[in-house]
């Protein structure tokens, strides 16, 4: 269902090819559990890339194979062409945990200080840098506060600091709206598009929808462990059947025609509202004007990201369902 | 080193602000409490009273912080999910565990060398002076320092491949069969079965051999260490330390981080 790549870009920041995760369990571990199934795509460099999918889909389990904590069953990833069990990749890339937690007897200071010490920077760099990213973050007043005082969002922003301290290209963030508010998710929001407009490359997972569809250039949506789709966000909708909505209004004032077609609208005041597949659109036009009817427009209706998404997670957990019931 | 130089330093700093230090307050509170105790009840063996009680009291803290932190220094890294981030950046997980390993080496070593202080200072409150023998002492503790070591080096190994529960339990079975390593050697195979006594003298080789750095008594009774033995057992643990640690290392490697 993979749709083509329409966005020009210099070349991919993320490829992964038919990556796997069994986790095995039970008796001497002869069960297993696939959390992730043949998993290929690839993110363009300076894309924002949302990864979407409900809870427990493998989401987290792909961020965490991409980042090297944890060790896929077949398959491979390269990031910034780099394999994941290469150390020196994560120079490059910054990682935000889901529900990210901190050594909370230090200061987000002290935590920013520390994790720059892994980038050889200098005493006075790493000063600067740390800084810097808890004003970005909205902390600066918070900087010398031990995290174990720190609320869940303000967590977040630290998590959020220590991803980009060191200026990486590819930013990987599980979940970062999580756990904030509003003010929090517009300010994270900004970031990412600053961070965009800088020319990185970022790779989000979230389940909230218009976030995704609000920042992202493509997405891709991944359901009980299987990629499902990956395409822009206005693109990716139109894999389903088109629908057609004509607007009406009828001559007789509302009096019953008759017509199976007016029958089906919905009526608002004096006006009409029928959705149709694209392929009924000529009999349904030809069935109201002879019930006498006015039309006003004809549009086409894309379901949102949402529609699209609950359409496929509906889906799985009836293949799951009918799993269950066969035995297959 | 620089990063292994920041985690260890990351762990110390841990250890200060949990105030895991505050053992340091029992530690003298036993420490005054002996010295006026012997000071009233024993005649000519203050020095061995002293001596035993506080060496023996040195081993056993220090014992008991080798095995519960060492055994949580990755463990709870891993629960509280905080090595995910640590992991992202540019570090091997082999300069994590060392780092790890130094830096709970680096606090047993100043809370060691704390409690030392306080049983020279009862022993001076004992004795009113400090002879030149006394400084026998120094080599008894840091026997007592490398012994931890070896401690801490098993700690990580068994926390990286078990549960929290079952690495306490091996660290203390290792420590407790570790110390009756010569009784392993000289098992006779005519009491309990030459397969047993081959087993035995295998396994005693295999243990970590606390018994050399069991040196309490000798001290206690002004016994000079020989200077062989200080090298010999700084060899022994060194060697043994980085073959615990390098397995360790290996199996962290290659686990998945939940």
């Amino acid at each position: 269902m993979a749709l083509a790549n329409n966005v020009s870009m210099p070349g991919p920041a993320i490829e992964i090819e038919n990556l796997t995760k069994e986790y095995p369990y039970g008796f001497l571990h002869l069960k297993k559990k696939t959390s992730l199934e043949g998993l290929t795509m690839q993110v363009q460099s300076g894309e924002v890339f949302g990864f979407l999918g409900p809870n427990g889909a493998g989401k987290t389990t792909t961020i965490k194979l991409l980042m090297g904590l944890i060790f896929p069953t077949s398959g491979h990833a390269r990031l910034l062409g780099k394999r994941t069990d290469d150390v020196q990749m994560h120079r490059d890339i910054g990682y935000l945990p889901e529900q990210p937690y901190f050594y909370d007897y230090l200061t987000a200071a002290e935590v920013l200080d520390y994790f720059a010490k892994f980038f050889d920077f200098t005493a006075q760099d790493r000063r600067d840098r740390v800084q810097r990213m808890l004003k970005k973050v909205g902390l600066e007043t918070a900087g010398k506060i031990q995290l174990r005082k720190y609320s869940k969002g303000m967590l977040q922003r630290v998590g959020l600091a220590q991803a980009i301290l060191h200026d990486p290209q590819l930013v990987i963030l599980d979940e970062p709206m999580s756990g904030l508010d509003p003010v929090g998710r517009r300010e994270v929001r900004d970031i990412i598009l600053e961070l965009k407009h800088a020319g990185k490359t970022i790779l989000f997972s979230t389940h909230i929808l218009p976030d995704a569809e609000m920042l992202c250039d493509r997405v891709g949506v991944i359901v009980g462990g299987k990629l499902q789709g990956v395409g822009a966000p206005g693109e990716i909708v139109g894999i389903q059947a088109q629908k057609m909505e004509i607007l009406f209004t009828l001559a007789s004032g509302g009096a019953q025609t008759g017509a199976p077609m007016v029958a089906n609208a919905t009526r608002t005041g004096d006006r009409y509202r029928l959705q149709i597949a694209e392929q009924e659109l000529y009999a349904a036009l030809a069935q109201l004007r002879e019930a006498g009817a006015k039309i006003l427009s004809v549009a086409q209706v894309k379901p949102s990201l949402e529609e699209y998404f609950m359409h496929l997670v509906a889906a799985d957990r009836a293949q799951a369902a009918a799993v269950e019931v066969t035995g297959k | 080193m620089t990063h292994i130089g920041a985690v260890a330093l990351n762990t110390f700093r841990e250890a200060v602000r949990d105030r895991v230090l505050y053992n340091l307050v029992f530690f003298a509170l036993l420490m005054m409490g002996a010295a006026i105790l012997v000071g009233q009840i024993s005649i000519g063996i203050e020095q061995i009273v002293i001596v035993s009680l506080g060496l023996s009291a040195i081993s056993f803290i220090g014992l008991l912080m080798a095995i519960f932190i060492g055994v949580g220094l990755v463990s709870k890294e891993m629960d509280k999910r905080t090595i995910y981030a640590l992991l992202a950046k540019p570090v091997r997980r082999w300069e994590f565990l060392v780092g790890k390993f130094a830096g709970l080496i680096f606090t047993l070593a100043v809370n060691t060398a704390a409690m030392s202080a306080g049983l020279f200072l009862a022993l001076l409150c004992v004795k009113h002076a400090l002879e030149r023998s006394d400084a026998e002492l120094l080599v008894a503790v840091y026997f007592i320092l490398l012994k931890l070591a070896i401690v801490v080096a098993l700690a990580l190994l068994f926390s990286c491949s078990t549960t929290s529960l079952l690495s306490i339990l091996y660290c203390a079975g290792f420590y407790v069969a570790g110390s009756f390593v010569q009784q392993m050697r000289t098992l006779r195979g005519d009491l309990a079965g030459p397969a047993t006594a081959a087993l035995m003298r295998w396994l005693s080789y295999v243990l970590p051999n606390f018994e050399n750095f069991s040196v309490t008594g000798a001290v206690a009774h002004g016994v000079a260490i020989p200077r062989a033995l200080i090298l010999q057992n700084t060899l022994y643990a060194a060697v043994y330390c980085s073959v615990v640690l390098a397995a360790a290392a290996i199996i962290f490697s290659r686990r998945n981080l939940k």
